[in-house]
C-alpha cells in the first residue's frame, strides 16, 4: 500500500458519509460519562431518528472543559471544535431543543461560547482529533488522514530518515523527564539485537493528571500509529501498552483500536503490504505508582513485583526480558504522526529554544475552568491559570500552583510570569512532570500539602531501597507533627537534612524526587512552616 | 520448549474458573501472565483467596511465595472479600484540594468504617484510590463502579444509604 492507496481509502470513507452535513457530537470521555453523557447520547439519537440522513449524532472524545460536562457540540461535518456550537451541562431533556436547532439558531440557554480564551488560546496538535472523531471508529480515523504517517514512513522513508525527522523536531519525552526523543530512539536503533520492544507508558499515576487517559480515550489509533512508526525506526516487532487498570474505558478503547487496526492490516504482519510487522498487546497495571518508573514498569510486564532496578543498563540497552526496549509516554507517541506528516522542522518552529511543540496540561484544583488544555511550550503560567483557566473562583486569591505531581513542587504568585518549559520549571525547583497542574487558593495550608504528597510517596514506595522506604516515613512523621503545630525547630532542621539524604541516595525517581514538594514549599512558603513551630530556635 | 508440568485440576466446579484458565492458556501458561491471571480472578470472584493463589502458582509453575508477593505488592488486588457495595473515595491531589478528606470523615462518622474496612453487616466496603483521573469533577467517588463527581459529605451519605 502506498500513500495514494490510503488517500483513496480515506476518500472512500468520506464519500460514504458525504450526505451528512451536520454532526451532533457528544463527549463520551470518562469525565463527561460520569456526568451523564450516555443518556444524553441516547436521547439525542432518539430525537434525531432516521431523518433525511443529513444530520448524525455521534460519540466523540474529550472536548476539554470537563467541569462543564456533559458537553455536546453541533458542527459542520469537517469543522473542528472551535468552529462548532458548544453546549454545556446538557441533560437528556434538552435533546429535542438541540436537534431542532441543528440547522437554525443555537439554544442560547445551554450555550458555551467557543471564543472564550479557554478554547481560543489553545493550539491543538496532540488533541487535534479529540472531540471531533469517534474514537471507536477506524474509518473515522482514516478519513481525517489517520495512518498516512505510518504508510509514508514505511513506503517513502528509511528508519534512518524517521530518526532524523524525530531528532530534528527537538521533541522531548512528555512523561516528565524531558529526555530528547530522537536520542532515545537512535540509541535503541543502534543496538544489535534480533528482538526489540516498544512500550507505551500509560501508567499515569500522578494524582491530578489525566492527559494520557483523555488521549487514549479520544484518539487511541493515533498512539498506536506513533508506536508503529517508532517500532519501524528502531527495528522492533513487538509492543506493549501498559495502562492503569483504574482506566477501564481507556483500556477498552485501546483494545478495540488494536483489533480494528489489525483487521485492516495496519497492525500485525506485513503492515501496508511491506516487510514490516508489529504486534501490540495491552498490559494492565494493578495500582502501583512506582510502575510509572520505566524499569519497574518492565518488571510489571514480566509479571513481577513492580520494583525498579539500578540504571545503567538503561532499557535502551537491556530492557524487557533483557532486550533493547524503547519506552515512551502516551503523549510522546501522540506527537509522532504530525512530525512525520509535517516534518521535524515544523514542530521545531513551535515552542521555546529548548522545549519544542505543545504540551497538554490537566488543569484542576480551585480554578474556574477545570479540564484539559494544549498550549505551545513557553506559554506563561499566568496565561494558563488566569486567562485560559479563568482564574480562581469565588473571589479568592491565588496562592500556589503545583506541577509535576508528587515529584514536582509548588510555585507562588511571584513566579507566575515564567514561560512553561522543562528548564524554567526545573530552575525554580519543580518540574514539568506529565502535565498535571493543580491550582490552590489562599485557603490551602502548604505544610499540609507537603504532608499530603509525602504520605503519597511513603505509601507508594516499593520498599526496595532504604532511603526511600524509611526516609519517606520519617519525613512524613515530621511533617505530620509540624502540620499539627507539634513540631520544633529541631524537627524542621532534621526534615531538611532528610530531604537531602533521600534525594541523593534513593534508587529510582520516586525516592529521588519525593523531597521536592517539601523543598519547594520550604523555599517559597517557609513562613508557614515557622509559624507552626515551637521550642528553641 | 521446556518440559510441560501437568496442570492442576480446577479448584472447583464453578464456571468462572474456566475464564481464569482461559487467561492462562492465552498466555501459554507463561510466568509473565501472573498479573493478567490475578486480574481475571479478581474480575470473576471479587478477590483473591488462598485456594486461587495456590491454583495459579501450580498452573504457572511459580513458587507460591512469588505469587503471594505479587498479589500483595499491587494495591488493586484484594485478599479479602469486599462488602456487597464498594465506595472508592478518590484522594488524588485535585480531590484532596476540593475536600476528599471531608468525604472520608463523613463516611467514618456515619458508618463507622475507615478506608480499607467493611461494615459489620458486609454491606459496604470503603476504599481510597490514588487518582481516578476525574479531576475535573473533584471531589469524586466511585460507587459500585460508577463514577460520581462534585460530591459533598451529605450527598454521598444519602447516596450510600440509598443503595440496595
Amino acid at each position: 500500500m502506498n500513500l495514494d492507496d490510503l488517500a483513496e481509502k480515506a476518500e472512500e470513507f468520506r464519500a460514504a458519509e458525504a450526505g451528512v452535513e451536520r454532526e451532533v457530537r457528544v463527549c463520551m470521555a470518562a469525565s463527561c460519562q460520569s456526568s451523564g453523557a450516555l443518556p444524553v447520547l441516547e436521547a439525542l439519537t432518539k430525537a434525531c431518528g432516521e431523518g433525511d440522513g443529513t444530520c448524525r449524532v455521534k460519540g466523540v472524545g474529550c472536548m476539554g472543559l470537563c467541569s462543564a460536562g456533559p458537553l455536546v457540540a453541533v458542527a459542520d461535518r469537517d469543522c473542528d471544535l472551535q468552529g462548532s456550537v458548544l453546549y454545556r451541562d446538557v441533560s437528556p431533556s434538552d435533546a429535542a431543543d438541540i436537534m431542532a436547532s441543528v440547522c437554525g439558531a443555537p439554544v442560547e440557554r445551554l450555550r458555551c461560547p467557543t471564543d472564550l480564551p479557554f478554547f481560543a488560546r489553545q493550539q491543538r496538535i496532540v488533541l487535534e482529533n479529540s472531540g471531533v472523531i469517534d474514537p471507536d471508529s477506524f474509518k473515522g480515523y482514516v478519513a481525517v488522514g489517520g495512518y498516512s504517517a505510518l504508510i509514508q514512513a514505511l513506503s517513502e522513508m528509511t528508519p534512518a530518515d524517521v530518526l532524523e525527522e524525530i531528532t530534528a523536531s527537538g521533541l522531548r519525552g512528555r512523561g516528565g523527564g524531558g529526555y530528547p526523543t530522537g536520542l532515545k530512539w537512535s540509541t535503541v536503533a543502534k543496538m544489535p539485537a534480533d528482538q526489540k520492544y516498544v512500550i507505551c507508558n500509560a501508567d499515569e499515576g500522578d494524582p491530578g493528571a489525566f492527559m494520557d487517559r483523555a488521549i487514549l480515550e479520544s484518539d487511541p489509533h493515533r498512539v498506536l500509529e506513533g508506536m508503529a512508526i517508532a517500532a519501524y525506526a528502531v527495528g522492533a516487532s513487538k509492543g506493549y501498552v501498559y495502562v492503569r487498570a483504574e482506566y477501564p474505558l481507556a483500556v477498552e478503547r485501546v483494545q478495540t483500536a488494536i483489533r480494528k487496526a489489525k483487521r485492516s492490516g495496519f497492525m500485525g504482519n506485513n503492515i501496508g503490504e511491506t516487510q514490516f510487522s508489529f504486534e501490540v498487546e495491552v498490559r494492565l497495571g494493578a495500582g502501583a505508582f512506582v510502575c510509572g518508573e520505566e524499569t519497574a514498569l518492565m518488571a510489571s510486564i514480566e509479571g513481577l513485583r513492580g520494583q525498579p532496578r539500578p540504571r545503567p543498563p538503561y532499557p535502551a540497552e537491556a530492557g524487557l526480558w533483557g532486550y533493547p526496549t524503547l519506552i515512551n509516554n502516551v503523549e510522546t507517541f501522540a506527537n509522532i504522526t504530525p512530525i512525520i506528516r509535517n516534518g521535524g522542522e515544523w514542530l521545531a518552529s513551535i515552542g521555546t529554544e529548548t522545549s519544542k511543540g505543545t504540551k497538554v496540561f490537566a488543569l484542576a484544583g480551585t480554578i474556574e475552568n477545570t479540564g484539559l488544555i494544549e498550549v505551545p511550550m513557553g506559554t506563561t503560567l499566568r496565561d494558563i491559570i488566569e486567562v485560559i483557566g479563568g482564574g480562581i473562583p469565588d473571589g479568592k486569591a491565588f496562592k500556589a500552583v503545583q506541577t509535576g505531581g508528587p515529584s514536582g513542587g509548588c510555585l507562588p504568585a511571584e513566579h507566575l510570569d515564567i514561560p512553561v518549559d522543562y528548564d524554567s520549571l526545573k530552575s525554580l525547583g519543580t518540574m514539568m512532570g506529565s502535565g498535571g497542574m493543580i491550582v490552590m487558593d489562599e485557603t490551602s495550608d502548604m505544610v499540609d500539602v507537603a504532608r499530603y504528597f509525602m504520605e503519597f510517596c511513603m505509601s507508594e514506595s516499593c520498599g526496595k531501597c532504604i532511603p526511600c522506604r524509611t526516609g519517606t516515613q520519617q519525613m512524613h512523621c515530621l511533617l505530620h507533627a509540624i502540620a499539627r503545630s507539634q513540631g520544633t525547630h529541631k524537627d524542621l532542621k532534621l526534615l531538611e537534612e532528610l530531604c537531602e539524604v533521600v534525594q541523593a541516595t534513593s534508587l529510582c525517581g520516586l525516592g529521588q524526587t519525593a523531597p521536592n514538594p517539601v523543598l519547594s514549599t520550604l523555599r517559597y512558603f517557609r513562613d508557614e512552616y515557622e509559624r507552626k513551630l515551637s521550642g528553641p530556635t | 520448549m521446556a518440559t510441560q508440568q501437568s496442570r492442576p485440576p480446577l479448584p472447583g466446579s464453578d464456571k468462572r474458573w474456566k475464564l481464569v484458565n482461559a487467561t492462562m492458556r492465552r498466555n501459554g501458561y507463561a510466568g509473565h501472565a501472573l498479573i493478567e491471571t490475578l486480574h481475571s480472578i479478581q474480575d470473576a470472584f471479587g478477590f483473591l483467596d488462598e485456594a486461587s493463589l495456590r491454583f495459579v502458582a501450580a498452573s504457572l509453575d511459580l513458587p507460591l511465595s512469588k505469587v503471594f508477593g505479587v498479589a500483595t505488592f499491587y494495591h488493586l488486588f484484594m485478599l479479602k472479600p469486599k462488602g456487597r457495595h464498594a465506595c472508592v473515595v478518590c484522594t488524588g491531589t485535585a480531590c484532596y484540594i476540593k475536600g476528599a478528606g471531608g468525604l472520608v470523615e463523613a463516611i467514618e462518622g456515619h458508618f463507622g468504617v475507615n478506608p480499607g474496612e467493611t461494615t459489620e453487616d458486609d454491606r459496604l466496603s470503603v476504599l481510597t484510590a490514588r487518582c481516578v483521573g476525574a479531576c475535573g469533577l473533584a471531589p469524586a467517588v466511585v460507587v459500585d463502579g460508577d463514577l460520581i463527581g462534585k460530591q459533598t459529605g451529605e450527598d454521598l451519605i444519602a447516596k450510600l444509604e440509598g443503595l440496595d
